[in-house]
This record gives C-alpha cells, sequence and structure tokens, in this order.
C-alpha cells in the first residue's frame, strides 16, 4: 500500500488507460475507495432495477382480482427476490458505497484503513448477489422444484427445511446472502477502524459531521448484528446439508428459534438501512438552508441511543406467535421507546429548516420528500407498536405500507437526494434541474399512490403475499391505485436513470463546490485526485468550509 | 473552493484558531478488537442456541451420560489447561520479541503452537470417542446437533490461529521476524486469546451448564 500512495499511485494508473482491457483491469483490481464506492452504488442501482422489475411483475399481478399474470409459485419467488434484492443487494452496497466513498474524504483522510479489505468486501458482495441470482438457472437440483428461492425474505423455518423445500434454491438464499453478509462485516469493521484511527488533525469525535458519525453508528451495528444472521444460516445449512436438527420441528428442533435468531439480526438492519438515510438528510438539509445543523450534540446523542435501543426491539415482529404477554409488553415499551430518539433527530431537522434561507434544489426536494413520508412510516411504525393492533393487521398489507414508507420513503428518497447531491463530486458535472425535479416529483406522486392505499387494502384486511384474490372482497379498487402509481414510479425512474447518462456527457461542469457547502470533501477536486487530499488538511470546527470562505466571522470561536 | 483554498485554510490554522485535541487509535488494534466482537457475536448466537436446547432432547445420547467431566473425559479439562496455557506463551513469547530476543520468541511461539496442536488432537480423540463408542453424531439429536456445531466452530478457529501461528514461526525461522513487527504478532496474540476466552464460555456451557 505505502509503495503506490500519493502521486505515484496516480501515474500508475494512467501508464495503464490505454485501451479497454486496461480500463477494465484498474477497476478490478482498485483499492481505492472511491472507485469501489463508485462500482458498490452502480451495482446497487442495477439490483435496485431488477428488484423493481420484480415488485412491477407482482403489482400487475394484484391490479385486478383473478388477474393471470404469473403463477404462484412464481409469485412466491418474485416477493422473496424482491425483498432480499432490495435489502441485501440494493440498501446495503448504497449505503456502503456511499460511505466508502464519502467517509475519507469527509474525515480528510487519503483512503479507508485496509484498502484491499475494502476491494475483497466488495467482491463478496457482488458474487454473493450473483450466486442468489444464479439460482434462477442453478437451483433446479435433483429434484426439479427449483429455482429461484421462495420462502420470503425471512426465510422462516421449518418452511426452509429440506422437508419442505427440496432442491437447492433455499441453499443458494442462504449463500448467496450469507457471502455478502461477510463482505458487509468487513466493510463495516473497515469504516469503524477509519473513522477511529484516521482523522485529520482537530478533527475530534464532536467535530466530526454528522454523516461520519451516523455510519460510525452504522458500522457497529452491521459488525453486531450480521455475524448472528450468519450463524443462524449456517444452523440451516447444517440442517439442510448433515441432517441436524436446529430447526427441525420433528427431531424436537424449534421454529421460533429462527425467527429470534432472524429479527434479532432483522431489526437491527432495518437501523442500519435508515441511519445512512438520516446522514444524507443531516448533511444536505444544513446546506439547502443555509444554517448549521440544529442540536448537533444532541443528533449524535439520539443516534447512539438508536443505536442501543434498535438491538433490542425485535420481538415486535413476532407478536402474533402468541408469547407470553410479558414479553410482548416489554418489546412494546422498547420499540416506543425507540421513537423516542428519532423524534428528536426530526423535530431537530426542522429546527433547521425553521427560520432558514431554503434552496429547493433536487436534493433538498428529496430530503424533504424523506422527512414527511419517513415520518408518516414511523407513525405507522409506533402504531404496529401496540401489541393489540399489531394482531388485527400483522402480515397484512398495512405492514407492507408501513415499511415501504420507512424504507422506500425513507431510504430511497434519501439516497436520490444523496445521489443529486453527491454525484457532482464524484463525476465532477452537475445533473439536470429540470429532469431531476420531474424524476422528483413522478417518484413522490407514484410512491404515495402506491403505498399509500396498501394501508386501506391492509385494514380491509388483504394479507401479505397471496397472489391473487377474490372479487367480493372491496379490495380491487385499492389495488388498482397501488398498481397505477407503479407507472408513475417507473417513469421517475426512467427519468432518473437518463438524467444521470446525460450528465456524465454533457452535464454543466459542477466546479469544487457546487452547492456552497461546508464540509470537507467539497474542498477538493470534482472528481477527487487518487490521494483525495494534496495536503491533509487541519480543521477547526464541524464547518471546515465556512471557517475558510469567512475568515472574519468562523464557527470555531461558537463551538 | 480549490485546492489553493483549502490550502491556505491550512495555512491559516499556524495563526490562532485552536485545533482541537484528538487521540486517533492504532489501527490494527482497532480492526482487531472489531473482529473479535464481531466473531463474539458469532459465537454467542450458537451458544445461545445451545443454551436454549439444553434437556430438549426427545432421544439419547444425552450430554449428561457421554460429557459429564465430573464422570468420564477428564480428557477435556486436560485439553482445556493446554490450550489456556498456550495464553501464558504467547504472552512470554510476545514480551521476548519487545526486547528483541528472536530466538527466546521462537521458543515460546513455538511451544504455543504445540500446545494449540495438542488441544485439536484431544477435540479430535474425543469426537473419535464420541463417534465411534456413543454413537453421536451431528445428525442424532439436538444435542449432537449443537455440540458438534459450537465445538467444531470453536476448533476451526483454533485451527485458523494455528495456520497463522505456523506461518508467523516459518517466517522467524527465516529470519524475517524483527522487533519492529513485534505490534503486528502482537494482533495475532489478541486473537489468539480471543479463541481461548470463547474456549471459557464454551466449557461453561458446553460440559457444565449442559450436563448439569
Amino acid at each position: 500500500m505505502t509503495v503506490l500512495d500519493g502521486p505515484n499511485r496516480e501515474l500508475h494508473t494512467r501508464d495503464q488507460g490505454t485501451n479497454f482491457l486496461a480500463y477494465l483491469h484498474q477497476w478490478v483490481s482498485t483499492s481505492d475507495h472511491k472507485k469501489l464506492g463508485v462500482m458498490y452504488v452502480t451495482t446497487g442501482l442495477i439490483f435496485f432495477l431488477i428488484g423493481g422489475l420484480e415488485a412491477s411483475m407482482m403489482r400487475w399481478q394484484l391490479a385486478w382480482s383473478g388477474m393471470d399474470v404469473v403463477g404462484p409459485e412464481e409469485f412466491n419467488r418474485l416477493f422473496t427476490m424482491h425483498g432480499t434484492t432490495m435489502v441485501f443487494l440494493v440498501g446495503m452496497p448504497i449505503l456502503l458505497g456511499v460511505a466508502n466513498y464519502m467517509v475519507p474524504l469527509m474525515i480528510g483522510a487519503r483512503d479507508l484503513a485496509f484498502p484491499r479489505l475494502n476491494a475483497f468486501g466488495f467482491w463478496l458482495f457482488l458474487f454473493g448477489g450473483l450466486l442468489l441470482y444464479f439460482s434462477y438457472f442453478g437451483a433446479q437440483g435433483l429434484y426439479g422444484m427449483g429455482s429461484a428461492p421462495d420462502v420470503g425474505w425471512f426465510a422462516y423455518a421449518p418452511l426452509t427445511e429440506r422437508t419442505f423445500t427440496r432442491g437447492h434454491s433455499t441453499d443458494y438464499w442462504i449463500l448467496g446472502i450469507g457471502i455478502s453478509g461477510f463482505g458487509s462485516i468487513a466493510t463495516g469493521i473497515n469504516l469503524i477502524t477509519t473513522i477511529l484511527t484516521m482523522r485529520c488533525p482537530g478533527m475530534s469525535l464532536m467535530k466530526m459531521p454528522l454523516f461520519v458519525w451516523l455510519m460510525f453508528i452504522d458500522a457497529i451495528l452491521i459488525m453486531i448484528a450480521m455475524p448472528p444472521l450468519t450463524a443462524a444460516q449456517v444452523m440451516l445449512l447444517f440442517d439442510r446439508w448433515l441432517g441436524a436438527h436446529f430447526f427441525d420441528t420433528a427431531g424436537g428442533g424449534s421454529a421460533v428459534l429462527w425467527q429470534n435468531l432472524f429479527w434479532f439480526f432483522g431489526h437491527p438492519e432495518v437501523y442500519i438501512l435508515i441511519l445512512p438515510a438520516f446522514a444524507y438528510v443531516s448533511e444536505i438539509i444544513p446546506v439547502f438552508s443555509r444554517k448549521v445543523i440544529f442540536g448537533y450534540p444532541l443528533m449524535v446523542c439520539a443516534t447512539i441511543a438508536i443505536g442501543f435501543i434498535s438491538l433490542g426491539v425485535w420481538v415486535h415482529h413476532m407478536f402474533a406467535l402468541g408469547l407470553s404477554p410479558m414479553i410482548n409488553a416489554i418489546f412494546m415499551g422498547s420499540t416506543m421507546l425507540i421513537a423516542v430518539p428519532t423524534g428528536i433527530k426530526m423535530f431537530n431537522w426542522i429546527a433547521t429548516l425553521y427560520g432558514g434561507r431554503i434552496k429547493f434544489d433536487t436534493p433538498m426536494l428529496f430530503s424533504l420528500g424523506f422527512l414527511t413520508q419517513f415520518l408518516l412510516g414511523g407513525l405507522t411504525g409506533i402504531m404496529l407498536a401496540v401489541v393489540p393492533f399489531d394482531w388485527q393487521v400483522s402480515d397484512s398489507y398495512f405492514v407492507v405500507g408501513h415499511f415501504h414508507y420507512v424504507l422506500f420513503g425513507g431510504l430511497v428518497f434519501s439516497i436520490f437526494a444523496a445521489i443529486y447531491y453527491w454525484l457532482p463530486k464524484v463525476s465532477g458535472r452537475m445533473l439536470n434541474e429540470a429532469l431531476g425535479k420531474w424524476n422528483f416529483w413522478l417518484l413522490f406522486i407514484g410512491f404515495n399512490l402506491t403505498f399509500g392505499p396498501m394501508h386501506v387494502s391492509g385494514m380491509l384486511g388483504m394479507p401479505r403475499r397471496i397472489y391473487t384474490y377474490h372479487p367480493d372482497r372491496g379490495w380491487e379498487l385499492w389495488n388498482l391505485l397501488s398498481s397505477i402509481g407503479v407507472l408513475f414510479q417507473i417513469a421517475a425512474v426512467l427519468f432518473f436513470v437518463g438524467n444521470v447518462l446525460y450528465s456524465l456527457f454533457k452535464g454543466k461542469k459542477a466546479g469544487d463546490d457546487p452547492w456552497d457547502a461546508w464540509t470537507l470533501e467539497w474542498a477538493t477536486t470534482s472528481p477527487p485526485p487518487e490521494y483525495n487530499f494534496k495536503e491533509i488538511p487541519t480543521v477547526h470546527s464541524r464547518r471546515p468550509l465556512w471557517d475558510a470562505k469567512h475568515p472574519d466571522d468562523p464557527d470555531w470561536k461558537y463551538e | 473552493m480549490t485546492q489553493a483554498a483549502a490550502n491556505s485554510m491550512t495555512a491559516a490554522s499556524s495563526t490562532d484558531p485552536p485545533v482541537a485535541k484528538q487521540r486517533n487509535l492504532n489501527r490494527g488494534k482497532v480492526g482487531m478488537a472489531c473482529l473479535i466482537c464481531s466473531e463474539v457475536t458469532f459465537f454467542g448466537t450458537l451458544l445461545a442456541t445451545y443454551l436454549f436446547y439444553i434437556g430438549r432432547d426427545i432421544s439419547g445420547p444425552y450430554p449428561q451420560d457421554v460429557l459429564d467431566v465430573s464422570v468420564a473425559p477428564m480428557k477435556v479439562i486436560f485439553n482445556s489447561i493446554f490450550l489456556l496455557t498456550s495464553s501464558i506463551w504467547i504472552v512470554l513469547a510476545i514480551k521476548a520479541l519487545r526486547k528483541g530476543r528472536i530466538k527466546m520468541f521462537a521458543c515460546w511461539w513455538l511451544l504455543t503452537i504445540l500446545f494449540g496442536v495438542e488441544f485439536i488432537v484431544g477435540t479430535g480423540m474425543e469426537w473419535y470417542g464420541l463417534i465411534a463408542h456413543e454413537g453421536l453424531t451431528i445428525r442424532t439429536n439436538l444435542f449432537g446437533s449443537g455440540f458438534y456445531t459450537v465445538v467444531g466452530f470453536h476448533a476451526g478457529h483454533v485451527c485458523c490461529g494455528l495456520i497463522l501461528l505456523t506461518i508467523v514461526f516459518v517466517l522467524t525461522m527465516c529470519g524475517y521476524m524483527h522487533k519492529r513487527h513485534a505490534h503486528k504478532v502482537d494482533m495475532l496474540s489478541w486473537y489468539w486469546h480471543f479463541v481461548d476466552g470463547i474456549w471459557i464460555a464454551v466449557f461453561t456451557i458446553v460440559y457444565i451448564l449442559g450436563t448439569a
């Protein structure tokens, strides 16, 4: 690493860039955090298109009662692959990719702590994802029952046992997710180490940008929550291949244990996915309100609190299981408790907006979309935390509506915000504002049209995961609205893809600091050189670029 | 904002504004500590599962019959003593290396490896006895599934550690080891201590709580 550090590395790679193979080699063999970040996000977006296609197929099938677009087996595969893809192959790589790119730039470092481990993590993720999708071709197996996994994204035992799922599809699910999980753990460890060991002079923990704080807590959650999933998957694999009895109910094994183990990973995972969304908007909202983030220390405390509490709420996914009222009450309490730090964040963002000179550029629009929709998702989340209410709507479309408001309305909107905000840094060119506004409004309308009515169809009793329904239930209208919304979303995504491709070639030059922002990534060129900073900067406040631009009134006087 | 402006920012620092004190930790130590944390949650999950299934077997052999340390295999205690003392030898090895006494280091290091190997051989013999004489395999019952998974993963980690220790030993024999490598080799000793620590948890749960 030391040999190729600094300016030498740039020369080294420039020599090779003569033809396509050399270009490819340069990307495949890279350990540069920026290239890996770009590859993470690009792969994540491609998987996003695939996962979106699967969702569209399902919505087409459900648009009206008695449709015959896909059969029941194919429908099971679609929702399993959709859920698995969106969580493990879209959310995880994009959050890791953005963190990969931005964390070293924001803390004034030249790379992550372990660059080769970083590359290793990316390739594990990629091949884990490809392995999962290879199941469409490779899972036929001995019994001819295979194809893609069809056991749901949380793969409840004993359905996943060999007795009930022959063929290899579940094995592909275990191995694909397991392998990409290893990659996530590696990158999580890498991020923690980078943040703790490579901050530039003057950047004490409480002077880090909030983005870095949130990704730090996020990486800790990855480090703690992913290994239990791996362990559970190993046990399931042993059940399937070595004849162990962990989740084999006939042999005394327990289906409840799988649920506990899965959700002990699964609920922190939800926070692993949403903390980066908080991270993006915590950077974007202050810049477009032209104000300092409100209540920085409290934001940090709230983040740490969320990290802790998120490890102790997992049983709220299992309220309908029939555990003792005592256990249900405890987890109902802890689930409601987590709304407190999340509420603190919400109010701090609103207080940042308050009195600011708000600029409604596309990144800000998406951030405001995030605030609104995440709030709605959070409120239905509090409703679901109430045990009797959960019993009523558990496993119905109400739940589907709820978590899409959190993960789509929250995470995906903030990812779009992040891309509109940071792509100019990555590519050196601005995204088109007009196309961006089309993208936002179409997605905003389409999203709410799709997932709003799901709350109603859920209240009317429509269960999740059914592939069709009878015409006399009164669900047609709501489902039709949901499906029409998908058309808007597809249009929005087309605008997005078009915008990115257009801007990469024809976009306006961005310059180093197009948004007049304050964190260190804007201090270097766009795109940044391989070594990021010619000279490692020294910071005196949380907004080093504000200090540089306003030497008469620097921030460090007030912090 | 250009690179030049960023530099002026650095230059401005020479005048007045305070530079906050910050303590950047050692990269290897933090990385290894994180790895150990995630390994602990991995083993924690396996051990929680084992605890959950204690006494739920619907058919034998039961752990009381084949594992009870107060009755039959004193060998396990013997093995455990070997594994745990190897932690002492590795500490002495690192101490010697810090002082630059390479030969001393090599001796203690070899002793660590030998004690580790003894543990693996002992585990192998125990497994042979369980499989051949007691008829306990991973498919037999819940106890078998849990036992071979937990103890097997631990043994796997010991083997992994042994491979790494052996690589360091070979490098030492080839004369590549130097005082300045002490802090890197020290990271390996952290891993070794972790493997020993996990064994204490495994031993307590599998051999003491599990047979009570």
